[in-house]
């Protein structure tokens, strides 16, 4: 079914799921939305199961005309919505009928927002997923960004009775200096003063942060005296902080499969929502935690994300 | 005894979900076996909790759900799993011939090559088609194997400024490894010739034609047959 029609497509929107899962060994990175809570969310706020396809919007939203009736939501950045020139709120569910204009305009605080549609966005699988993973051309809508004149599908949802909000205080505050919880490792090993500097800096993201990583700027992250400069080529984690031969770590994320640069620590896995919303200019410091506190921060996230959905599905 | 292989793996921290298992710290066919071996074998009897596993040069990434299994654990199943190795039966590699058609515009670096190593084109092409190259890893871009075994007369520096774009199936040298380019991307690689084959075909049931562990042999053929070929790939 039909459901919007691109008329402009904002700054960098793509088709986006939880991500394509046992083809990393081939090349094929994840991808997937970057910022998972508020993906999950958008999805809950209309009813769909967990893993269904949305849009994922960067900077600057699209301005779509609707050609079905749905039920819509958009979680993640802070960002100003109109329907029909009528303002419409984040983090809540609305609906929408044929004609109706659903105009998405620039963040104010955060970086990416997920649009989903009740049913979610129809694109053809591609090796088990929707994602869009623009540098392979596969997956989400012919395998690139979204452009003026594309028509795009929902599948059929079950329209919901009433609207869904999200409760204010789980809605994420994205300001501009973020603490970032992270492990060392894989290669801490082969930094001393390097690990002093990662943990006690302030360090700047660059204007190069996209979804194959944040480049960060701040003081030099140097190897230990007499380590060698690269290794030999391993897998990467979304989440790994990379210092390549300039001394300036990069947040490696989902289009990633293998690198040669040591990683000196890795960010958590609930912590990695907070960096995709992060844009250019924004402070990040990074904080020692422990492999033990992040499982445990990681399964009362799950219990939270259960939470939620209990609550949500009530409306 | 293999002497590169570490007498027992090592392991790192990849951040809350991931766990590094190193089975030596060089480029080295025993090592790769062993990562190939093990990659295998947890992939046959699937722990509990693992979501992802990468082999690559001399390493495996094993991807976890921290909320069903921990890093202990699997380490100790990769423990028990590799003192079983030896009654385990590997499947041995397979060897995927890889038609290329070398210099003219399809390889614009077959002299460089040649001029480097005081070699005729006929003398490089020959060289290349010789040797079974070990798929150490998969990566870069869907489907690039980096391939190890190229002979020491060709080994050739990368280029001084990379392309902005590479063709979809080229054949690149840099210093002592060849690959060849699936997608077209930005690369730096010398280019010595083109297959027609499509190396990673998202829509085809099995996207791709090899893995990690597996082997290539380069055959030369002649730009007609190059032309039949993609016609024979776009049916």
């Amino acid at each position: 079914m039909e459901v919007f029609s691109v008329l402009t497509p904002g700054g960098y929107t793509t088709i986006q799921d939880e991500g394509r899962f046992g083809y990393q060994q081939m090349g094929i990175p994840v991808s997937g939305a970057l910022d998972a809570f508020a993906f999950h969310c958008a999805n809950l706020l209309v009813s769909n199961t967990k893993n269904t396809a949305v849009m994922e919007i960067t900077v600057m939203g699209p301005r779509l005309e609707i050609m079905a009736a749905a039920d819509l939501a958009v979680a993640g950045a802070g960002i100003g919505m109109t329907l029909n020139a009528q303002p419409v709120e984040t983090w809540t569910s609305f609906s929408v009928k044929p004609g109706d204009i659903l105009d998405i305009q620039q963040v104010q605080s955060g970086c990416r927002a997920y649009l989903a549609v009740n049913g979610g966005i129809d694109v053809p699988e591609v090796m088990g997923s929707r994602s869009t993973y623009v540098g392979g051309n596969i997956g989400g809508y012919h395998g690139r960004l979204l452009k003026a004149g594309d028509v795009i599908n929902c599948g059929r949802g079950k329209r919901l009775s009433g609207r869904r909000k999200m409760p204010s205080d789980m809605i994420p505050a994205y300001p501009p200096e973020l603490l970032i919880r992270a492990i060392p490792g894989p290669q801490d090993d082969f930094f001393q003063e390097g690990l002093e500097v990662i943990f006690q800096s302030d360090f700047m993201v660059s204007t190069k942060a996209d979804r194959m990583g944040y480049r960060l700027q701040g003081p030099e992250v140097r190897l230990h005296k007499g380590m060698p400069k690269s290794i030999i080529s391993e897998p990467t984690m979304p989440g790994g902080v990379q210092i390549p031969a300039d001394e300036q770590p990069i947040i490696l994320f989902v289009e990633q499969t293998v690198g040669g640069y040591t990683k000196i620590v890795t960010v958590i896995s609930v912590d990695l929502s907070k960096v995709a919303q992060a844009t250019p200019g924004d402070t990040i410091r990074f904080e020692r935690v422990s492999l033990e506190t992040a499982h445990k921060l990681y399964q009362e996230q799950q219990k939270k994300m259960q939470r939620l959905e209990t609550k949500l599905s009530d409306a | 005894m293999q002497a590169d292989l570490f007498e027992k793996a090592r392991f790192r921290t990849a951040g809350d979900r991931g766990l590094l298992v190193e089975y030596g710290d060089v480029i080295d066919p025993d090592v790769n076996n062993k990562v190939r071996s093990m990659a295998i074998v947890m992939e046959d009897n699937p722990p509990q909790g693992v979501t992802e596993i990468i082999p690559t040069y001399r390493s495996l990434l094993i991807i976890y759900d921290p909320a069903i299994t921990h890093p202990a654990e699997l380490q100790n199943m990769l423990a028990t799993l590799e003192a079983r190795l030896g009654e385990i039966k590997i499947p041995p590699p397979r060897t995927v011939e890889i038609p290329v058609c070398y210099g003219g515009d399809f390889g614009p670096d077959i002299d460089t090559v040649a001029g480097q190593n005081n070699l005729t084109v006929a003398e490089v092409i020959k060289l290349h088609c010789e040797p079974q190259y070990l798929i150490y890893m998969v990566g870069f871009t869907p489907g690039f194997p980096f391939l190890g075994g190229l002979s020491e007369k060709l080994h050739t520096p990368r280029l001084e400024t990379p392309r902005t774009l590479v063709p979809e199936g080229s054949v690149g040298i840099a210093n002592n490894q060849t690959g060849i380019y699936p997608i077209a991307s930005p690369g730096g690689w010398q280019l010595i010739g083109r297959t027609p084959v499509k190396l990673f075909a998202p829509a085809r049931r099995n996207p791709f034609l090899y893995q990690a562990g597996d082997r290539i042999k380069f055959k030369a053929i002649s730009a007609e047959k190059y032309a039949r070929l993609v016609k024979e790939e776009a049916q």
